[in-house]
């Protein structure tokens, strides 16, 4: 039977028996690398809490490392929302369990900052005490604390979402158990400029952070990048030549992020001890 | 296809210039100017020109070939369509491999690999040749075309990374530092705009020049 491959019937057929082999075929490949790649997104993670800690033992820890290391320095997780109260509270015994959507570690910083912070601060744009009061009634924002005990110390580490140039910027931050003191941090992003606003994940941005302080005279003095060549107190940064927008972001994640933390730790000592 | 001619060598003079031409005289990049577009994004490191190129030709070569092999079923009107989705489906298998195996480079590549589908150079040669030649001619000329394009990444990559950041970052032996350090003692400064896209413009731009200096019988009357 000669086919004819102008006919109507004939294209139809084609493309549907193309479509269901191609579609069978993505399924296929996507649900047997799934795991690898949920494996990689993960070790990533943990890899950017350990190395933010500021010790000598997870610096320049690798992302196949991290896995075995996580749980060996982080001893507790623990979630806050907004105004201060603990919604998750879990140790190292606890399996992450990836269903478990209040586990500090399940936080998604990122989604939840575009889902619930964005909207809030776009549409009250300028009125910061509405802001203010709308994103401390929100039951949706969480805030993250990894635990780090070692060599009798406690470490605190924090994290930070907010927007770039670009697209999203985000950050985890160690604070030292005075509950001011930041002792490492990481930061990343997803589409600054290479070279300039990507810069911000580099180390040398990274280690200013070591050692300066969110706090002033016993109240919040946020952390600021500043433009470059400025002399600095013990609250700013050196900030990125031809990257202005990308420091003033970080600027605006850091403030709002951070105060909710430096608040935590001064109404919770004992938490801190 | 079962006739029964006295084949040609699997190398012959012909089936080389299919590899051959691409890399010069017919460009994808710089000749027919396809493909500019990814040229002038992922250039600002080596290995990410690298893994581009590989993968442009990786698409390129699988999609040739299954353009090629379907060549005689493939109705007229929808052709198109079939090699879209071709191209497409390969992509997504690419950008999954990409995030299982080498997750930092696909991170740096981002959404670069998605755009492979847009690219210029694989809906080119599926159109203009794979749909009417055999498979093995397909497969060279997809080799040739990503070579072709791979080249002109390479070298933009080159030039744009030794003077934008100093240093040249190879897959395997990590991030080499060109630019010695007492260079910038004496006061060099690493240029900035060699990291924007502009500047790949430039260097293509540089690129062709030479290319057609070289060349005479490419320049256009």
């Amino acid at each position: 039977m000669a086919l004819n491959k102008d006919s109507n019937v004939y294209t139809i057929a084609f493309a549907t028996i193309m479509v269901v082999i191609v579609g069978g075929l993505l399924a296929f490949v996507s649900m047997s690398l799934k795991p690898m790649q949920q494996a990689n997104v993960k070790n990533e993670k943990m890899q950017n809490i350990l190395q933010a800690i500021g010790i000598e033992e997870t610096n320049g820890v690798t992302r196949e490392e991290a896995g075995a290391k996580f749980n060996k320095f982080i001893t507790r997780r623990v979630t806050i929302n907004y105004k201060g109260e603990i919604v998750s509270d879990k140790t190292a015994n606890d399996k992450i369990d990836a269903q478990d959507k209040l586990d500090a570690f399940n936080i998604d910083l990122r989604k939840e900052y575009s889902r619930y912070v964005k909207p809030i601060m776009s549409r009250n744009k300028g009125d910061d005490a509405k802001i203010q009061e709308l994103l401390s009634n929100s039951t949706d924002i969480h805030f993250p604390i990894f635990v780090c005990e070692h060599g009798g110390e406690k470490y605190f580490i924090v994290s930070a979402s907010g927007k770039g140039l670009w697209d999203d910027i985000w950050g985890y931050l160690c604070v030292k158990s005075d509950g001011e003191t930041i002792n490492g941090s990481v930061f990343d992003h997803k589409g600054e400029t290479a070279g300039l606003g990507s810069k911000i994940s580099e180390t040398w941005f990274e280690d200013q952070f070591i050692g300066k302080t969110m706090a002033e005279n016993g109240a919040y003095l946020p952390l600021s990048v500043e433009k470059p060549g400025k002399d600095l107190n013990n609250h700013q940064v050196d900030g990125i030549s031809g990257a202005t927008f990308t420091g003033i972001g970080v600027n605006e994640m850091l403030e709002r992020n951070l105060a909710v933390y430096y608040n935590f730790f001064k109404n919770n000592p004992e938490f801190t001890k | 296809m079962s006739e029964v001619k006295t084949s040609e060598p699997l190398f012959s003079k012909k089936n080389m210039e299919l590899i051959k031409n691409p890399l010069n005289q017919i460009n994808p990049v710089t000749i027919q100017v396809l493909g500019i577009c990814s040229a002038l994004a992922v250039t600002v490191q080596m290995d990410n020109a690298i893994v581009m190129s590989i993968a442009v030709t990786a698409v390129l070569v699988i999609g040739n070939l299954l353009v090629s092999l379907m060549r005689n079923v493939i109705p007229g009107r929808i052709r198109i369509i079939v090699q879209l989705v071709v191209v497409a489906a390969l992509v997504i298998i690419v950008d999954q491999i990409l995030k299982a195996y080498v997750y930092d480079v696909s991170k740096s590549l981002s959404v670069f690999v998605g755009l492979i589908i847009t690219n210029c150079i694989i809906m080119g040669r599926l159109e203009a040749f794979a749909l009417g030649n055999k498979p093995w001619a397909s497969i060279l000329d997809g080799v040739g075309n990503g070579f072709g394009y791979g080249l002109v990444l390479m070298v933009v990559a080159f030039f744009k990374e030794i003077l934008g950041s100093g240093t040249l970052t190879i897959p395997g032996l990590g991030k080499l530092t060109i630019i010695p350090e007492s260079f910038f003692d004496w006061g060099y400064m690493n240029n900035g705009l060699m990291l924007l896209p502009p500047s790949s413009l430039f260097i293509v731009g540089i690129y062709i020049w030479v290319q057609k200096a070289k060349n005479p019988e490419l320049i256009e009357a």
